[in-house]
């Protein structure tokens, strides 16, 4: 694997190697130094150009896990602020030695564009890119629910006639389409639960089902239940009248939770409205994920690292890495 | 391309029952000892061990995988290699004699790679090293305690150790392979 830009082309044994190896990567935290030496001399650099808490903060710990060094890039406060185009700071970054870049950009396509040019000879990770794709994410939503799913013995499985139903704002959501293609691919069957207004028009090719009412999706007793963040600053309020009104009829409010099977798994992206598209109660649930969503982050993100950096024909690792490399072994 | 056979299937199962032995006697005993087979055929050649171990002195016989994927120093310049899940007996490695069980001995860096696996693991009173055929040209100041075979080759011969668990049949045989040259003096290039 060269780069992970999205989950569409992903297949399905490729989905299923980043999966099987996140379960070692999962294993070493649980152990007295949960640090591997795999990545030593390499430089991950995280290219944010737009906020983001958890997901640069979940890529740095598992580049620190694979014993990489990090260097983590924020647009605020960098020379971005002066206009210093995407071109331009790639190649200040590729000129550093980076062996993988992290990108999280607003418009969507950023990663391709990096990833196709001949700015940077690194291998290139999407950490979303505008409405587009976020392919971490649904690889950790994918592991987070094949562990719910077959439990220990989840090795090597799919996600083969697993029910999941995708609430919210479709039409904004990298998650959402991130997800679609990769749980399809796994084999599970997806359900779209949102607006009319909120839903995409390219939604005919998506292999998917859709409705417009969580009342009857839940009626359905699916095995999971993802949430998606109203992304209010992608919004300009007239996608709904009232936010109170969305709640209403699309959050996953006390009584619709409680609706649920008893082995439903409630699941969101983050950072989650409390209140708008989940109720504080079953956002806090047993039947929420939330938490193991984070956790499972860092496996799933150190298990894409290593496959992009030790990939064959990351030729940057021989021929920039060659002298160091056989210096290193001669000690 | 001739294939010239070492070691059959008894020579095999012998040296295999002599090593077990071999590691009782050095150990006085079987107390502590923990058998860790490094991927693919040293975890066959561990289970074996494992095996003759209990038969000679019943509950002796605690196996396990040590997976070294993540701690080689050559995993940039080699296809990507998927690891194996490392399997701890339940008691863990502290204060026991890990032996670690590999097939073939070479340059040594395998090995050097599993002692960093081991001490992320914890802290082992000894470590000793089986293995099934030592075939010399080491780059690294490391020895095995317990050998089925010395093979003395040229780093252009290729030893091949095939056993029925993922081979289907059962032998050790030694090429000279003149075309594989190159491949070879890849794994043993850093020996200079």
């Amino acid at each position: 694997m060269r780069h992970l830009l999205s989950t569409r082309d992903l297949r399905r044994d490729e989905a299923i190697q980043i999966l099987d190896l996140a379960e070692d990567m999962a294993q070493v935290a649980g152990r007295e130094v949960p640090k591997l030496p795999a990545l030593r001399g390499k430089t991950i650099v995280n290219l944010f150009y737009e906020d983001s808490t958890r997901t640069r903060i979940s890529f740095e710990a598992a580049a620190k896990r694979l014993s990489a060094d990090v260097i983590n890039f924020s647009a605020k406060g960098s020379s971005v602020t002066k206009g210093e185009s995407l071109k331009d700071t790639a190649q200040t970054l590729g000129a550093m030695g980076a062996d993988a870049v992290v990108i999280r950009h607003g418009a969507s396509g950023a990663a391709h564009v990096l990833a196709a040019s001949d700015w940077i000879d690194a291998g290139v990770v999407n950490a979303g890119d505008g409405t587009h794709e976020h392919p971490t994410q649904a690889l950790l939503d994918a592991y987070t629910i094949r562990q719910r799913v077959s439990g220990t013995g989840a090795r090597g499985a799919g996600l083969d006639g697993v029910r999941v139903v995708i609430v919210g704002d479709v039409l904004h959501s990298r998650v959402a389409r991130s997800n679609v293609w990769l749980l399809s691919t796994l084999g599970a069957r997806v359900h779209i639960v949102a607006p009319v207004t909120l839903l995409p028009v390219e939604l005919d090719n998506w292999p998917v089902t859709v409705g417009h009412s969580l009342d009857e999706a839940i009626d359905e007793s699916p095995d999971v239940v993802m949430m998606l963040r109203i992304q209010a600053e992608r919004m300009d309020d007239s996608f709904f009248p009232h936010p109170r009104e969305y709640a209403r009829e699309w959050g996953l409010d006390d009584a619709r939770a409680a609706r649920l099977g008893g082995d439903t798994i409630v699941m969101h992206p983050g950072p989650m409205n409390r209140g708008l598209e989940i109720s504080a109660r079953a956002a806090d649930s047993v039947k929420s994920t939330v938490l193991e969503q984070v956790a499972n982050g860092v496996s799933v993100r150190m298990a894409v690292l290593y496959l992009l950096v030790t990939a064959p024909g990351s030729d940057r690792g021989v021929s920039a890495g060659s002298t160091r490399g056989t210096g290193g072994e001669q000690r | 391309m001739v294939a010239r056979i070492v070691l059959q299937q008894a020579d095999i199962a012998r040296a295999l029952t002599r090593i077990s032995h071999e590691i009782l006697e050095s150990n006085q005993g079987p107390a502590d000892l923990v058998v860790l087979g490094i991927p693919t055929r040293g975890v066959v050649l561990a289970d074996r061990i494992a095996r003759v171990l209990d038969e000679i002195e019943p509950g002796s016989g605690s196996v396990g995988t040590l997976d070294i994927t993540m701690y080689r120093d050559d995993l940039a310049r080699q296809p990507t290699r998927t690891p194996v899940p490392t399997r701890i007996p339940a008691g863990g490695i502290d204060d026991k004699v890990v032996v670690l069980v590999d097939d073939v001995l070479y340059s040594g860096r395998t090995i050097r790679a599993a002692l960093d696996a081991l001490s992320d693991l914890g802290r082992p009173r000894a470590v000793r090293l089986a293995v099934l055929v030592d075939r010399g040209h080491r780059a690294l100041p490391i020895r095995a305690d317990f050998v089925g075979k010395n093979l003395p080759s040229s780093t252009a011969e290729r030893i091949n150790v095939r056993l029925t668990e993922i081979d289907g049949d059962e032998a050790v045989t030694i090429d000279d392979a003149g075309r594989l040259e190159s491949t070879v003096s890849n794994g043993g290039g850093g020996s200079r």
